[in-house]
């Protein structure tokens, strides 16, 4: 399990990366964590003539609230993002899929940006990113655009992200922390593995207790991590009853397309991901009522 | 609770004692056989079969061989001319084993070409320069569509896909079941899976022209490995040389990369370099060993109103992939324990081997003996259920009792002794039996599902070699021996010899606590050795859980032999005899006089230098060697169709505690309580570690691991992203209480445990599964239960 | 494909060889540098044998190539031993636990679990569980790792 061969480069700064990237030709890739890069070229499964390390790009690291955003640029670990204090005090569902992403040691090499652009359909961090707006923000000689998650993500490990681009930064939009709440829920074969399905939602209620914001999200039952708008419409103004709920959830099953593969065929995908959709909504609204931690 | 011994008379074995072998393992020491570097050293990569049956029309290599770097592609076909064909298990004349795919490939992933180069790299960049002209033909997949007339032959030749299909009958089974008030049958299914270990197989051979002799570095367990290798080379043994100081990284039975060894072999006697092969994991998972049992069980019982099993009826149909190996043979060692611990008078067995176009199926921990334990087990539920009876009482009525040992069992082979009730008792009582009934009903009123696990299994261990005349009447093998060759050089240390490596069993750590206890001298001062081939005596390798048994007991003999010539020497210059003399601590003096004595040292000192005080005749120095036959082993199968196959019986219980969810099927194991009799434990850590082990191995069999084939016959879980191995997060702590029953068959009564744990775990969590479901009148009778199968059948989602 | 000079620090010995730019860490640290004691499992990043401490966190050296390392520092299971050979306490209570048998995974288990030491000296079960979940063992049923890990947070806790 020999990469074949390729030539590598390392640069200092975004722009050099971009200029590599420009300069490599469509078979260039950005290398960062390499956690699933790797074990592909592994394989030969992936067959980049050029990598472009952007590990020593300082430029490309950090989290920090911008107004009501949190911007998590795009290098930054794994790890260190689930180790941050402001990520589990603003964007707490964050933190929360983050543990559920590989383990220790892939998390320590793995970035937040790096699962972005991989855009494998069960991936915890593409489903926060649907689930919250996140806007994502690319670079390359061109220029800089930004690009909302919901057109970010095209089907199954692609993305609309051009060869040229480089991923800088994602921003999470933050809730007003009153009477907010979020849940997540995934079931894998094993602890460490893909989801099979995943969801998250997170709610802001009013003062009676009704649902006035709501997001949800699937993965693992559809090419890429899909928003459930109309559970949101459904719900929105409810009191997030256990049954509004089940009922709502039950009714996606024009929306996903899950696929099968060895680990679990479509069907149970399908009936499982509305499970997960349930559970986190109601976790979401436990939270946002104080009622769970 | 502590591992004590009820044998306090011991000094060294029973004892808590750290493991030589672990030093090197902890220090990065290890010597692996990826860590021996020659300098000129070649590489192989594999070219592999992307169909599940095709011709082989011709191979192209020559743009793989213009890569800079690249320095032969072998071929099958020049491997047929070359080589003699691979011993097979069976007497299959007309099936031709050679190591790459000759004229046919005959499953997805087959190794049909090994191209050579100056680096791994520099061979896989060839491998997909190497055009293969394929034509694709038709391939069965299931074994039981492959006994239907018109499916495609895997081995034309053969003229069937059945390798072999005999059935025994022992004892009256139709007047018992015709006579028994009740009766049950059902189908389990034990799929493909095995005990993978984290290294692949890795073997390097270097030709040493001056010597005229073939070096083989391996990670090797397989018995007879030199012979194997020079009968396929028309080599004499005595020109290989296998160093059996390799570490092995793993094995639980499956390392016996015979194969690879003999395309590495052959490379270096024809390049003149040094060869190695290291599979990478995609070629071991698909091309490798790496394959166990498949096995569908027909099972059948007849029983009584009070539970009691009066016979049992049991087919078992094994897929044993492509070519036979070993692999049939996996369906006789259960014929050791066909009726599993239990006092069942008759019983029939049918063992149907038949070939498929996957990978081959290999020895894996416990030689078929697992999947026979997990369908007797589920018998004995489905036996309490029926009558409602409580699933631990149904085993106690039927358990052998304590008195009745020795005891026959049907199929001839005597168990050697045992206290099943007792172990059954001291882990229900440990378990708490009724705390966790009360825990699983509190799960349950939560409206989750939750369920025991309870299994009363055997582990048949000494190993011997009855099951190949049993399959193959034409293979008159009874020997199954063990050995140890002990030298205490002029300085008075102690060296003992081995014949076989290790794959993590601690021998070196045996033979020193063995030789230590006999010779009543400190185990750390005493080094176990791996000796190469040519300096070793004959082995059977690890095998079949014998090594504590069959190690020991040479070694302790060894030690015996050792300890006469020293009586002897000080007997002689006392000129007393030898039953007045007393042995302490490797120091002889004269009972009734112990002023009069003659030390370690002066002793050995004799021996070595001073022929002139040794008694007339004897050799000089101090050396000796024991070969031991295995207890009760050494006779053919009788007419009537009883073996006694393996020697010693160990028992184990398993009580596991798990929930369901009921939405999704994810198992949770919340508690898991073990009992465990093995006899005598040699080294009570080892024997931990290893029943652990197995109950890891098993929780992956259950609920876990299997090789997926799909309807176009590709193999689907090549790698450790498809074929799930089981983390610390899905293995739970292991509550074990221990027995100790000796054996009267072996030198200090120990069993065998290597394949503990392994043959009883995936039995109880089966079993704990199916607790959960009853209350929905639901069951599952395949393994592993995966969350899709449990969620569907929760759901109603299927049949 | 391009080659590189490759300068690292390994075991706080600064080593340097020469590689193509496909050779994965793992692979350097064997073959280039002769540092035999970090295995490779499954090469895919799954099994966790060839774990190392780069820059003072544990990661997987099959999921690097070596040229991506060049300038930084590393502990191998080489490099656990004190300066005169002494085993580490965690490397003693592996010993007194017999926490391995075949020895493979071994090396990536010391590294897991020293770095979770580092950072947390008194981890609970689940904490170590967590820890090594990530590094597959197939003779132990990781339960004497885990005891093995438990002795050593208790004897530094003794000691400090």
């Amino acid at each position: 399990m020999k990469a074949a061969p390729f030539d590598y480069v390392r640069v200092s700064s975004i722009d050099e990366a971009c200029q590599a990237l420009a300069d490599g030709g469509e078979d260039a890739r950005i290398i960062a964590g390499g956690q699933t890069l790797i074990p592909l070229m592994a394989m030969r499964l992936a067959r980049p003539t050029l990598l472009i390390d952007i590990n020593e790009v300082d430029d490309l690291t950090g989290i920090s609230v911008n107004g009501d955003n949190l911007v998590i640029k795009a290098r930054t670990r794994q790890a260190d993002t689930l180790a941050s204090d402001v990520v589990k005090e603003r964007l707490p569902i964050l933190a929360d899929a983050l543990s559920h992403v590989g383990h220790t040691q892939t998390r320590n090499r793995g970035t937040v940006g790096g699962s972005l652009v991989n855009a494998d359909p069960s991936a915890e961090i593409p489903l926060i990113a649907q689930t919250l707006d996140a806007t994502i923000i690319a670079q390359s000689t061109r220029g800089e655009r930004t690009i909302a998650a919901g057109d970010f993500f095209e089907s199954a490990m692609a993305t609309t992200l051009a060869p040229d681009e480089c991923l800088t930064a994602v921003r999470f939009p933050i809730w007003p922390a009153a009477n907010t709440g979020f849940g997540f829920h995934e079931v894998s074969i094993r602890d460490s593995d893909f989801a099979l399905a995943a969801a998250a939602a997170q709610t802001t209620l009013d003062s009676n207790g009704n649902c006035q914001r709501l997001s949800v999200a699937i993965c693992g039952a559809s090419p890429a991590a899909l928003r459930l708008s109309i559970v949101e419409e459904t719900l929105m103004g409810s009191d997030l009853n256990d049954d509004a709920i089940k009922t709502a959830c039950a009714n996606i099953d024009d929306l996903i397309d899950p696929q099968s593969d060895v680990h679990a065929d479509a069907a149970y995908r399908g009936r499982v991901a509305k499970v997960m959709a349930r559970r986190a909504i109601s976790d979401a609204r436990d939270r946002a009522k104080g009622e769970l931690v | 609770m502590p591992d004590t011994t009820a044998s306090q008379e011991y000094r060294y074995i029973t004892k808590k004692r750290r493991v030589t072998e672990d030093r090197r393992f902890i220090t990065g020491r290890g010597n692996f056989a990826a860590d021996y570097n020659l300098p000129g050293m070649l590489h192989v990569a594999m070219v592999t079969s992307p169909y599940a049956c095709a011709e082989i029309k011709g191979i192209n290599a020559e743009a793989a061989l213009a890569l800079p770097g690249v320095r032969y592609v072998l071929t099958g076909a020049e491997l047929f001319e070359n080589i003699n064909p691979l011993l097979s298990g069976l007497d299959l004349p007309n099936v031709k084993r050679i190591p790459l795919a000759h004229e046919r490939a005959r499953y997805a992933g087959e190794w049909v070409a090994a191209v050579v180069a100056e680096s791994r790299h520099i061979a896989e960049d060839a491998v997909e320069l190497v055009e293969v002209d394929y034509n694709p033909i038709d391939f069965v997949i299931d074994p039981e569509e492959a006994m239907n007339a018109d499916a495609p032959l895997v081995h034309p030749q053969h003229g069937s896909n059945i390798l072999c299909d005999k059935t025994w009958v022992w004892g009256d089974v139709d007047d018992d079941f015709e006579a028994a008030p009740h009766n049950l049958a059902f189908r389990a299914r034990w799929s493909r899976c095995s005990t993978i270990p984290i290294e692949t197989f890795v073997v390097t051979a270097k030709c040493d022209e001056g010597k005229e002799m073939l070096d083989v570095w391996a990670s090797i367990q397989m018995p007879k490995y030199p012979e194997q290798i020079a009968r396929a080379l028309s080599l004499p043994v005595n020109a290989i040389n296998v160093h059996f100081d390799v570490d092995v990284g793993g094995s639980y039975g499956l390392k016996r990369g015979i194969r690879q060894t003999v395309i590495v072999s052959y490379l270096t006697r024809k390049l003149r370099a040094p060869v190695r092969f290291n599979e990478d994991r995609l070629e071991n998972m698909s091309g490798g060993e790496m394959h166990g049992p498949d096995r569908i069980f027909d099972m059948e019982v007849a029983f009584d109103d009070d539970g009691i099993m009066h016979s049992l009826k049991i087919k078992a149909t094994d897929d044993a992939g492509c070519y036979p190996g070993r692999a049939p043979l996996q369906l006789g060692k259960p014929v050791s324990a066909i009726v599993g611990p239990y006092r069942i008078k008759s019983a029939s067995y049918n063992a149907i081997s038949v070939t498929t176009n996957k990978t081959s199926q290999e020895a894996v921990r416990g030689f078929g003996q697992a999947p026979t334990n997990f369908a007797i087990e589920a018998m004995v539920d489905k036996v309490a259920l029926k009558l409602g009876l409580d699933r631990d009482e149904v085993r106690r009525r039927n358990l052998i009792r304590a008195d009745e040992f020795p005891y026959r069992i049907p199929s001839g082979s005597e168990y050697d002794s045992g206290d099943y009730h007792t172990v059954l008792d001291k882990l229900q009582d440990s378990a708490g039996w009724q705390d966790l009934i009360a825990k699983r009903d509190a799960i349950r009123a939560t409206g989750k599902l939750a369920g025991i696990g309870i299994s009363t299994c055997l582990e048949p261990s000494g190993g011997n070699s009855s099951f190949e005349p049993f399959f193959n009447p034409k293979n008159d093998t009874t020997t199954w021996m063990e050995s140890c060759l002990i030298k205490v050089d002029m300085l008075g240390s102690i060296t003992a010899l081995m014949g076989t490596s290790t794959s993590g069993q601690g021998h070196e750590t045996l033979l020193s606590a063995v030789i230590g206890e006999v010779l009543e001298r400190d185990p750390d001062t005493i080094r176990g050795v791996h000796a190469e081939s040519l300096g070793a005596l004959p082995s059977n390798s690890p095998v079949g859980s014998r090594m504590a048994i069959m190690l020991g007991g040479a070694a302790a003999g060894a030690a015996e032999k050792i300890k006469k010539q020293l009586l002897e020497i000080a007997a002689h210059n006392f000129q007393l005899p030898v039953d007045r003399l007393i042995y302490d601590g490797g120091d002889i003096s004269v009972d009734g006089d112990p002023e009069k004595v003659m030390n370690w040292n002066l002793l050995i000192d004799i021996a070595h230098r001073q022929y002139h005080k040794m008694p007339l005749g004897s050799e000089p120095g101090l050396q000796a060697q024991h070969t031991w036959e295995v207890p009760t082993g050494g006779a053919l199968p009788a007419e009537d169709g009883t073996v006694q196959m393996y020697p010693c019986y160990a028992f184990e219980a398993h009580i596991p505690l798990i929930s369901v969810d009921p939405e999704t099927g994810q198992v949770e194991i919340l508690d898991y309580h073990m009992g465990h009799d093995c006899g005598t434990v040699l080294n009570p850590d080892i024997v931990r570690g290893m029943t652990f082990g197995g109950i890891a191995h098993g929780i992956g069999a259950a609920l876990y691991e299997k090789f997926e084939y799909d309807e176009g016959g590709q193999h689907l879980s090549g790698s450790f992203m498809d074929y799930l191995l089981p983390s610390s997060h899905e293995i739970p702590h292991v509550e074990m209480i221990k027995h100790y029953t000796p054996s009267p068959l072996t030198t200090f009564g120990q069993k065998g445990s290597g394949e503990s744990g392994y043959l009883g775990a995936p039995a109880a969590i089966a079993s704990a599964v199916n607790d959960a479901l009853a209350p929905l009148g639901k069951s599952i009778e395949t393994l592993p239960m995966r969350v899709r199968d449990i969620e569907a059948l929760i759901n109603g989602q299927t049949e | 494909m391009s080659e590189h000079k490759i300068t690292l620090t390994v075991n706080g010995r600064e080593m340097s060889g020469y590689a193509e730019a496909r050779l994965t860490l793992v692979d350097f640290l064997r073959d280039v540098l002769g540092q035999t004691g970090t295995h490779i499992g499954c090469e895919h990043g799954v099994c966790g044998a060839c774990s190392i401490v780069l820059d003072g966190k544990p990661v997987r050296s099959c999921l690097m190539y070596a040229v991506m390392a060049d300038g930084h520092e590393m502990t191998t299971v080489e490099g656990l031993e004190g300066p005169e050979g002494e085993l580490s306490p965690l490397q003693d209570a592996f010993w007194e636990n017999h926490a391995m048998q075949c020895g493979y995974c071994t090396p990536g288990m010391l590294i897991a679990t020293h770095t979770l030491l580092q950072d947390n000296p008194d981890p609970n079960e689940d904490e170590i569980r967590e820890a090594i979940g990530g590094n597959l063992c197939r003779c132990t049923g990781y339960q004497q790792i885990v005891e093995a890990v438990q002795m050593t947070a208790k004897k530094l806790r003794e000691a400090s």
